[in-house]
């Protein structure tokens, strides 16, 4: 299929990439300087599935997002200012300081969470599938997961009940080749999880995960698809996380020379090369993007940073909601 | 008028009252379009509520998650586990996904939906099909636990938690399904928090939790006739848990046993006995007792399993064990 992507779409995707790229730098820098505790899992290298496939849907389609989640939550809409605070456990994040990094999420922009527990989230998108068909509000729901989920029953669970039921589902498997230290060799015998689709009767499809192009004709088919009650798709981008499974990690289970071939393969980069090259958009311009979210994330940062932490004395509200009425 | 009901008829009513007030109630689970639910709690709902009535493939994790989204994006759903004991099957998307959401994404996310499932033995059915599980969720923060022993409890129940605004773990005992209680013709609900008493008495306050409400109302006709005066609360829910009721009758009475058919080891009884050694310390004549099923997993053959669970007759003797204590 011959698809024109747009050069204002491209360049939004551009941007979010870029958003995503430096929010990912400054955060590993807060890490460093002790001021985000816990843990911190980065989604450098891989900017160009969420901001692809995020780009392609409405404010009010959901996404289900994972542990490295920052990049999915910004490509959806939320702001770095408050995810900037909820990784600095802040009042003024998005889940006012009690979820930090694994569980940032922002209901308004359709984000139904990112999730501590591999595989975790993959239902809850099934469920907000489950919503849209029967509320007939033709409503979109992706769930970013990756490679290690895949082994997870509640992926298989999911991609059943959702194949069976026809629900407006896009399960995004992005296949990093780890879960965690252990390569996706030692996991699994077959490495392609796009072929699982086959299994429960829906499609799949192989990606280049690197490539906004390849990544935006996929995605958009198998949105629109799902939006016209046609069923949900798998989507396997292959791709590779520059950082480690966590800040800190030493890496001892790779070799810099596999690292260095996918820094070679910077989504961002060759974004740029087509950008300049089909699209004609000058380095200038570029660079401007570049500069305008350094200041958005310095300034979002600074937000951060000068917002005052939660009142302890607040620990125990918002475990259930509180209604008089029923 | 109060008529006389099944309690199995007393859900589908509620059911389906609840579905007819609000069509975003939906109920999803395994068998329960044309089967109705292996109890016949959903019977019929099906053909009423079409596409609001969903058979699911056996994935518990599935029903679990996909209730919680569906509950986070604008529907009511009834996730219904056939046996307590599958709720193994989905115990990260109950514990670490339902229970915390709202409070995890800052309490912004409303997450109204209940777990319905049914529980407890005498009937053969072994280790995993007759556990009582419901103290395992209580140790969890963000779930709401109900527990009825009766047919006129569960319907007034079960429509207050589909109407809550938040997870709610509904244990139905299978017991009660088939026995007949008064439910009255018009609509009614029964607010959480607020223990029923079932026996008023003045010797001893016996809490006593889902079905052995049934076994106490027996002990205490026996005991009549021993002139042994028990006073019977149940909580029927115990999160959250009407503490002031059982410790009013502590404070009269003086004396407490507190029975269920879970496991003694770590069960609610062992929370409710603390909570009254805390607030009814000076009103006790006695250490407070539990009575609850041995710590081994349900056995089969009917000796065995009745040996294992609580039984009537254990409630008798450690109501005397207990009024034999003499104060200090």
């Amino acid at each position: 299929m011959k698809i024109k992507i747009k050069k204002d779409d491209l360049l939004d995707i551009y941007t979010i990439m870029t958003r995503i790229r430096k929010f990912e730098e400054k955060a590993a820098d807060f890490y460093k300087k002790a001021l985000i505790k816990g843990s911190l899992h980065l989604y450098i290298g891989e900017e160009a599935i969420a901001a692809t496939v995020c780009k392609l849907l409405n404010k009010d389609d959901y996404i289900s997002s994972t542990h490295r989640g920052h990049g999915h939550i910004i490509a959806k809409g939320a702001k770095p200012d408050k995810a900037f605070a909820e990784l600095l456990g802040k009042q003024t994040g998005y889940c006012k300081g009690r979820g930090g990094s694994m569980h940032i999420s922002d209901l308004d922009t359709g984000i139904l969470g990112a999730n501590g527990i591999v595989g975790g989230g993959i239902p809850t998108a099934v469920g907000a599938g489950l919503s849209s068909k029967i509320l007939s509000n033709k409503k979109v729901s992706v769930v970013f997961f990756g490679d290690g989920a895949a082994n997870q029953g509640t992926f298989h669970e999911s991609i059943n009940l959702a194949a069976l039921w026809q629900l407006p589902v896009i399960f995004v498997c992005e296949n990093n080749h780890f879960g965690m230290t252990v390569p996706i060799t030692e996991s699994t015998r077959e490495e392609d999880i796009y072929l699982r689709a086959r299994g429960y009767g829906l499609p799949g499809y192989k990606i280049d995960g690197n490539d906004v192009i390849a990544i935006y004709k996929i995605a958009s088919t198998a949105i629109e698809n799902a939006r016209n009650g046609k069923g949900p798709s798998l989507l396997e981008c292959k791709t590779y996380r520059w950082s480690g499974h966590w800040e800190g990690d030493s890496c001892f289970y790779r070799e810099e020379a596999e690292l260095e071939k996918w820094v070679k393969k910077c989504p961002i980069k060759r974004l740029e090369k087509i950008l300049a090259g089909e699209y004609g958009i000058s380095k200038t311009e570029l660079e401007r993007i570049g500069l305008m979210i350094d200041a958005e994330i310095n300034q979002a940062a600074d937000f951060a940073l000068k917002s005052p932490y939660p009142d302890p004395k607040d620990l125990l509200e918002d475990i259930f909601y509180n209604s008089n009425k029923h | 008028m109060a008529r006389e009901i099944l309690g199995k008829d007393a859900i589908n009513e509620a059911l389906r009252e609840e579905m007819i007030r609000d069509e975003t109630v939906i109920i999803l689970g395994e068998d329960v379009t044309q089967l109705g639910s292996p109890f016949g709690t959903c019977k019929g709902l099906y053909l009423e509520f079409k596409n609001r009535v969903l058979n699911t493939p056996i994935s518990e994790s599935a029903i679990i998650g996909t209730a919680l989204g569906a509950a986070m994006t604008g529907l009511r759903p009834i996730a219904e586990i056939m046996y307590a004991d599958f709720l193994g099957c989905a115990m990260d998307q109950i514990i670490n996904q339902v229970a915390k959401t709202r409070y995890m994404f800052g309490g912004k996310a409303k997450v109204p939906m209940v777990i319905k499932t049914q529980q407890g033995g005498y009937v053969q059915n072994a280790a995993q099909h007759s556990q009582s599980l419901e103290a395992l969720f209580m140790h969890i923060p963000g779930l709401k636990i109900v527990i009825p022993s009766n047919p006129y409890d569960a319907k007034g129940l079960i429509k207050t938690a589909i109407r809550d605004d938040n997870p709610v773990m509904f244990f139905d005992h299978k017991f009660f399904y088939n026995m007949k209680g008064e439910v009255p013709e018009e609509e009614y609900l029964i607010p959480f928090g607020e223990a029923s008493i079932k026996k008023e008495g003045s010797d001893i306050t016996v809490i006593a939790i889902s079905h052995m409400v049934n076994f106490a109302i027996e002990a205490g006709s026996k005991l009549e006739m021993e002139n042994i005066s028990i006073e019977i609360i149940d909580p029927r829910t115990l999160v959250p848990l009407d503490l002031k009721t059982i410790i009013d009758s502590v404070k009269k009475t003086g004396r407490a046993v507190i029975v269920h058919e879970a496991n003694l080891t770590c069960g609610a009884g062992a929370e409710i006995d603390a909570l009254i050694s805390k607030e009814a310390f000076d009103y006790l004549d006695a250490p407070v007792e539990r009575v609850g099923a041995k710590p081994v997993p349900i056995p089969f053959s009917e000796v065995l399993e009745n040996a294992a669970l609580p039984q009537v007759e254990d409630i008798v003797n450690i109501v005397k064990k207990v009024l034999a204590r003499n104060k200090r």
